[in-house]
């Protein structure tokens, strides 16, 4: 009786919303940190410290003119923010956000489903995701947005090997491909402590695919002025903003439930320990964004082939050969 | 091989980095620079034709919006101009003080060009670091002059008013915070992995080069050549402080950045001499023509209401002849070439700008770079619109 057809549905309502809900939160918390580094308040006036900023923010685009340039490719330059969106909310629906729980006894898992290959599901539908930014760069018929696009197409093949390299040792150590059965089995010993080399990749290249400072090429907003969504206004920039924010919080979700144990943590139920780690991460996120400048082009290039890859590669025969000797 | 064209970008006048209306029109092949062209003229208020019709008084609001971002340097240079054609002396308090207020524009100017140029190349927090402590020498312009950004304090023969308690104590003040702070930026920026492989051997010019190119002050010191008008042609008592001029060795970003951090500490040290050993005595020359009576006496002087009448609406008759004056602005020399014929509105005046100079280097300068490195040369050579339009 555990399959009833409405607790899926309920799931799904509860998960997008709650997550939707942090995901814009998230915003309000990387201008209120970012703000606080930089001598300033951030957000003060909608609400108590800026805090109904997101939804003024969100009410404020739904209103403004939608633009779409004349020699842009118009059916393209419409599809690629919906390309971003879904497919990065569609990343939701395989994080595990807490252990079982019970309600009106039965038992209710808190993630909404558990493929055999849920890290393969993630890492595939995050590139496809991708897609929205080359196609919304490529087609809105500007040079900058043209360049970003270019950008974005190289960086995101390049960082996505480096990253599937690092979730491949956890892989290995871990003998699932469940994300569910990862967090199992880190329920006495984190990731972060058998893999510290991964994680470190993991964080670098993972920073690198959500397009952020020091890697934020396809939209550095001093040399490309926001590069893939300079000719996107209203709601269709909202979709690509939230989509960014969306991946964010998957990142950092992933992060938790990869290398820092998911849900598990003593005193705290699950859920909160789970969103805990992952705003940790975030803010890490954003901390790195306030400090540091932004690497050239060409240098991200080479970080990746020439130090990131081989490190990872590495990482994977290390542990393959321990695991061979000891295990 | 197949034939690979190029693209044609335009950068600016509306791009966040070209600072202000700076328009580089750049031949790209891929990410990389084939050709520059740097277009000018979107900021042209046409000062130099206005100050053709103006009495010398009235010119010296126009100066001060050549470089905005140092604007009392600017003052400096056009008062000294008109100084030397009529041949006043003026007092050392007064001169003090220039100094003071001088150095003061130098350090806001560096405050403006660290964070932008950080800004540019990503670093976004030390843009407000540098202008937390910009707003500390705003409020001392605002304390001695009554503006903010455009204090017009330095006046033809002297100083607008004496330095108030409440100004030296702010200037007191900051000469002892600035130190500290600008440790900040240094462990911000200075020995930052990413920065310096962002600036290391980008934009190179060597020492030859850059003298050809016209290239003055911090952009120039960074190639090598010790020159600075301070140095070189002291005016304004600047001969009385002891300061070193910081020179770079490659002539990149780096070297410029370099120069520019080690100006800030230099400009600071003769604001502390300068302060510490202010000079009693009047703030303004005795000549009549030029200098204004003061308020307490133009309310009960019938003559001196009617000379300061005089001066604000007739203007000053200047002596005839031509001569070139130059001072060290934040940005390098700014030379007046001023001619007078005798009347009250200079015939011509010709404004020196050393960021034109600096704009007309772009195109060496970034051809073979990338595009993220046009950004880091323009930041680095620290040009304001204000100044190269006029």
């Amino acid at each position: 009786m555990n399959d009833l057809f409405f607790i899926p549905i309920i799931k799904m309502f509860v998960i997008f919303g709650v997550c939707l809900f942090f995901i814009t939160y998230t915003t309000w918390l990387e201008r209120k940190a970012l703000g606080h580094f930089q001598l300033r308040y951030g957000p003060m006036r909608v609400g108590y410290h800026g805090l109904l900023q997101p939804i003024a923010d969100g009410i404020k685009n739904f209103f403004k003119e939608e633009v779409v340039p004349d020699n842009a490719d118009r059916a393209v330059f419409l599809l690629a923010p919906i390309i971003s969106i879904s497919l990065a909310v569609m990343l939701l629906a395989v994080i595990p956000f807490g252990a079982p729980i019970t309600i009106l006894g039965k038992k209710v898992d808190l993630y909404l489903a558990n493929p055999s290959i849920g890290i393969l599901f993630i890492l595939g539908f995050a590139t496809i995701g991708s897609y929205g930014t080359i196609l919304g760069g490529w087609s809105s018929g500007n040079k900058y947005g043209y360049m970003g696009g270019l950008r974005a197409s190289a960086m995101i093949i390049s960082y996505e090997l480096s990253m599937a390299f690092a979730v491949l040792s956890i892989i290995m150590v871990t003998g699932s491909f469940s994300l569910v059965d990862m967090v199992g089995a880190q329920q006495h010993v984190w990731n972060i402590l058998r893999e510290p080399v991964a994680f470190l990749v993991f964080l670098i290249s993972g920073i690198a695919e959500l397009n952020r400072t020091p890697f934020d090429m396809p939209e550095a907003e001093s040399e490309l002025c926001c590069g893939y969504n300079i000719e996107y206004s209203s709601m269709k920039f909202s979709l690509f903003f939230l989509a960014e924010y969306t991946h964010l919080f998957v990142f950092a979700a992933l992060v938790t439930t990869l290398f820092l144990g998911g849900w598990h943590g003593p005193i705290l139920p699950g859920v909160v320990w789970f969103f805990l780690k992952t705003f940790t991460i975030i803010f890490l996120c954003i901390w790195i964004r306030a400090t540091i400048p932004r690497l050239r082009y060409d240098k991200v290039m080479k970080l990746e082939w020439k130090f990131l890859l081989p490190v990872a590669l590495a990482n994977v025969i290390a542990t393959g050969v321990v695991m061979a000797l000891f295990g | 091989m197949s034939e690979s064209k190029t693209v044609t970008l335009n950068m600016g006048p509306h791009h966040p980095a070209t600072h202000g209306v700076l328009r580089v029109v750049l031949e790209l092949d891929g990410e990389k620079i084939v050709n520059a062209t740097p277009v000018i003229g979107y900021l042209h208020r046409g000062i130099e034709k206005i100050c053709e019709s103006r009495t010398y008084q009235q010119i010296l609001p126009l100066t001060d919006r050549l470089d905005y971002s140092a604007a009392s340097a600017n003052n400096l240079g056009y008062c000294l101009a008109v100084e030397k054609l009529m041949g006043l002396e003026v007092p050392k308090r007064a001169q003090y003080l220039r100094v003071i207020m001088a150095e003061l524009a130098r350090i806001m100017g560096h405050h403006l060009w660290l964070g932008t140029h950080a800004l540019d190349i990503g670093a976004m927090t030390v843009i407000f670091y540098a202008f937390r402590d910009r707003e500390m020498i705003m409020a001392m312009n605002e304390e001695i002059s009554g503006y903010r950004l455009t204090p017009s304090f330095i006046r033809i023969g002297g100083v607008a008013q004496d330095a108030t308690e409440d100004f030296i104590g702010k200037v007191r003040k900051f000469v002892k915070w600035f130190p500290p702070a600008l440790e900040g930026y240094h462990q911000l920026l200075t020995e930052n992995k990413i920065w310096t492989t962002r600036t290391m051997n980008i934009g190179t010019i060597s020492a030859g080069e850059a003298v050809n190119h016209g290239l003055t002050g911090p952009s120039l010191r960074g190639s090598g050549v010790a020159y600075d008008v301070r140095k070189a042609f002291p005016y304004s008592s600047y001969g009385d402080f002891d300061f070193k001029v910081p020179v770079g060795e490659k002539g990149d970003v780096y070297d410029r950045y370099l120069v520019r951090m080690e100006e800030f500490k230099q400009s600071i040290n003769i604001i502390d001499q300068a302060i510490e050993n202010l000079p009693s005595g009047p703030i303004l020359t005795d000549n009549p023509w030029v200098a204004s009576p003061m308020q307490s006496e133009v309310q009960t002087d019938i003559s001196a209401l009617i000379r300061r009448f005089m001066i604000n609406y007739k203007g000053t008759p200047v002596p005839g002849g031509e001569l070139y004056s130059a001072v060290e602005g934040a940005k390098g020399e700014l030379g007046f070439y001023l001619v007078g014929d005798g009347g009250e509105h200079p015939y011509r005046l010709k404004i020196r700008s050393s960021c034109f100079y600096l704009a007309s280097a772009l195109p060496r300068l970034l051809v073979g770079h990338m595009v993220a490195d046009a950004i880091a040369i323009i930041g680095s050579l620290d040009v304001v619109l204000g100044e190269i339009d006029r």
